[in-house]
């Protein structure tokens, strides 16, 4: 399998270069061949990155080198269905194959420093990466030390499983052990955090396993937020008629600590012990970001020019998806992390050739959430850059939410998986 | 129109385009944003959505319209559909419609 993929990648090559001897009877020719218009390291092999690196070399003749330090792709939307036991790790997983093919390198590695001057990227293993220009798009990590007790040791039993992988096996494993009658809290973080209505289709995920293997068990969602963020009356009304006894909804339950030995969630004014202990700690733009000084919003996200996604605190740096601050009513999803990263490889191009960038952007989210093993609900909503206020606005009147759940949008969401997984991938 | 016009004329619509090659990057931008769902240059994956690529203009434009002023009912479109203006939709359509269509 791996010969023939280097034998037809050859053969593309071979292509690639008869193109560019031809490149200059057709002056609008784009993509690959001839000379590389310039250097790009794109740190982080997520929605926002792959989708960049892959964009990058479809759009314009870039020379791409995509830094990622997990060997493939595990997708955050569509886990919630793993651990509801309807889907496997393996439908979630997707190689970099495809970015190979298209001539992205790829690095398995970690990015541990950024020197914005000396334009260069140091990696775990000493190696220095050289760029014209940088892309960021990092994802988030946990602020830990804002759950008392949630220590390096607490943090092997409560678990966050909100960056799909290894966490992932782990809390479908915890709730298989648990015990019917027992009662799973997840707790919610203050908005904004990453995939807004993901916590409640979590709680309606692990609610469809118990009420099928252990309905005599709860799931208990303490939410520091004062109502459901994401698709609200859907979800209640999910949450009434389907997990009626199973699901119980606390907003303004702000986790304060946890005893990871009990398994118990210390809240502002009262302790909640549970049986699996699920909690999702706020967060921030990935170390990297911070390490790199582009956390310039309130400490925690990456402000960036909207029309290049361009860092406002380091330039020459391209940030992208959850760690960026967003726009009014943008939420942090995948869906707009690949959106962010086709407005930075448009303006990159645009950049690195000495041309102005797209003075119009839009961006687009569609979010699909899992109410059952085969029901979906849908927010989604446009956005337009406002030329004014200098930030992507939605549009009004467009947009919204689903009327009802249905086994259509079901499959819709699935297609959506499969289509966005392909873009970003080239899979 | 006399000969050397007609030419002057094709010659100067060619600069034109030249020197606006940022908004021939218009349509492959705004296009890409349907991506997600409909694949990339409208190539999808799967059979649940329609392919764009190689759609007529014309039927794209038309097929959008309607979800827009609601006359065809959908599960999301309709709501998609307001985000864009005419002249976006324009653009869009004219990508999809160069774009070879799904083997």
């Amino acid at each position: 399998m791996q010969k023939h993929h280097t034998l037809s990648r050859r053969r593309l090559l071979g292509v690639g270069l008869a193109a560019s001897v031809a490149a200059p009877l057709f002056g609008c020719a784009t993509g690959a061949g001839g000379p590389s218009i310039g250097r790009v390291v794109v740190i982080g092999g997520g929605f926002g990155g792959a989708t960049a690196a892959r964009y990058l070399r479809m759009w314009g003749n870039v020379d791409v080198t995509l830094v990622e330090r997990n060997d493939t792709f595990i997708s955050c939307p569509i886990s919630n269905m793993v651990l509801g036991g309807h889907k496997s790790m393996a439908d979630i997983t997707v190689p970099y194959g495809g970015l190979a093919a298209l001539g992205v390198k790829r690095i398995q590695g970690d990015a541990v420093a950024i020197d914005a001057q000396g334009k260069k990227v140091r990696l775990a293993d000493g190696r220095e990466l050289p760029y014209d220009r940088l892309v960021v798009s990092p994802g988030i990590d946990f602020m830990f030390d804002q759950v008392v007790g949630l220590d390096a040791a607490a943090q092997q039993k409560v678990l966050h499983a909100w960056k799909a992988g290894p966490q992932t096996v782990a809390l479908r494993r915890q709730l298989e052990a648990m015990r019917d009658g027992g009662v799973y809290a997840l707790t919610v973080p203050k908005a904004p955090y990453r995939c807004p209505p993901g916590p409640y289709e979590r709680a309606a995920m692990v609610a469809s396993y118990f009420k099928q293997h252990k309905p005599r068990s709860k799931v208990l969602l303490l939410d520091a937020n004062p109502e459901i963020q994401s698709k609200k009356a859907l979800f209640e009304k999910v949450y009434a008629e389907q997990y009626k006894g199973i699901i119980e909804y606390r907003p303004n339950n702000e986790l304060k600590a946890v005893d990871a030995a009990t398994n118990t969630a210390k809240l502002e004014f009262d302790d909640v012990k549970a049986d699996v202990l699920n909690v999702v700690p706020p967060h921030r733009g990935a170390d990297i970001a911070r390490s790199a000084g582009l956390l310039n919003m309130n400490a925690r996200w990456i402000g960036v020019n909207w029309l290049s996604m361009e860092s406002t605190a380091v330039p020459g740096i391209h940030a992208l998806g959850d760690a960026v601050l967003s726009a009014p009513a943008m939420p942090k999803s995948g869906h707009m992390a690949n959106q962010h990263a086709k407005v930075a490889a448009a303006a990159i191009i645009q950049l690195l050739k000495g041309e102005p960038v797209n003075p119009a952007p839009v961006v687009m989210n569609t979010c699909y959430s899992f109410v059952t093993a085969a029901d979906v609900i849908h927010v989604a909503s446009v956005h337009q850059y406002d030329n004014a206020d200098k930030t992507f606005k939605a549009v009004p009147g467009s947009g919204g939410v689903s009327s009802a759940p249905s086994e259509m949008e079901g499959r819709y969401a699935l297609s959506w998986a499969q289509n966005i997984w392909s873009d970003m991938l080239a899979s | 129109m006399t000969r050397s016009l007609r030419i002057a004329t094709a010659a100067l619509l060619a600069c034109a385009g030249a020197a606006h090659a940022q908004d021939a990057n218009l349509g492959r931008n705004l296009a890409a944003t349907c991506a997600n769902c409909h694949g990339t240059n409208g190539q999808a994956r799967g059979d649940t959505v329609t392919a764009l690529a190689g759609m007529p203009a014309e039927r794209l434009i038309t097929t959008f319209n309607a979800y827009k002023n609601g006359a065809l009912p959908a599960t999301i479109m309709h709501q998609i559909a307001k985000g864009y203006t005419d002249d976006q939709l324009k653009a869009i359509a004219a990508f999809f419609a160069a774009q070879p269509a799904k083997k």
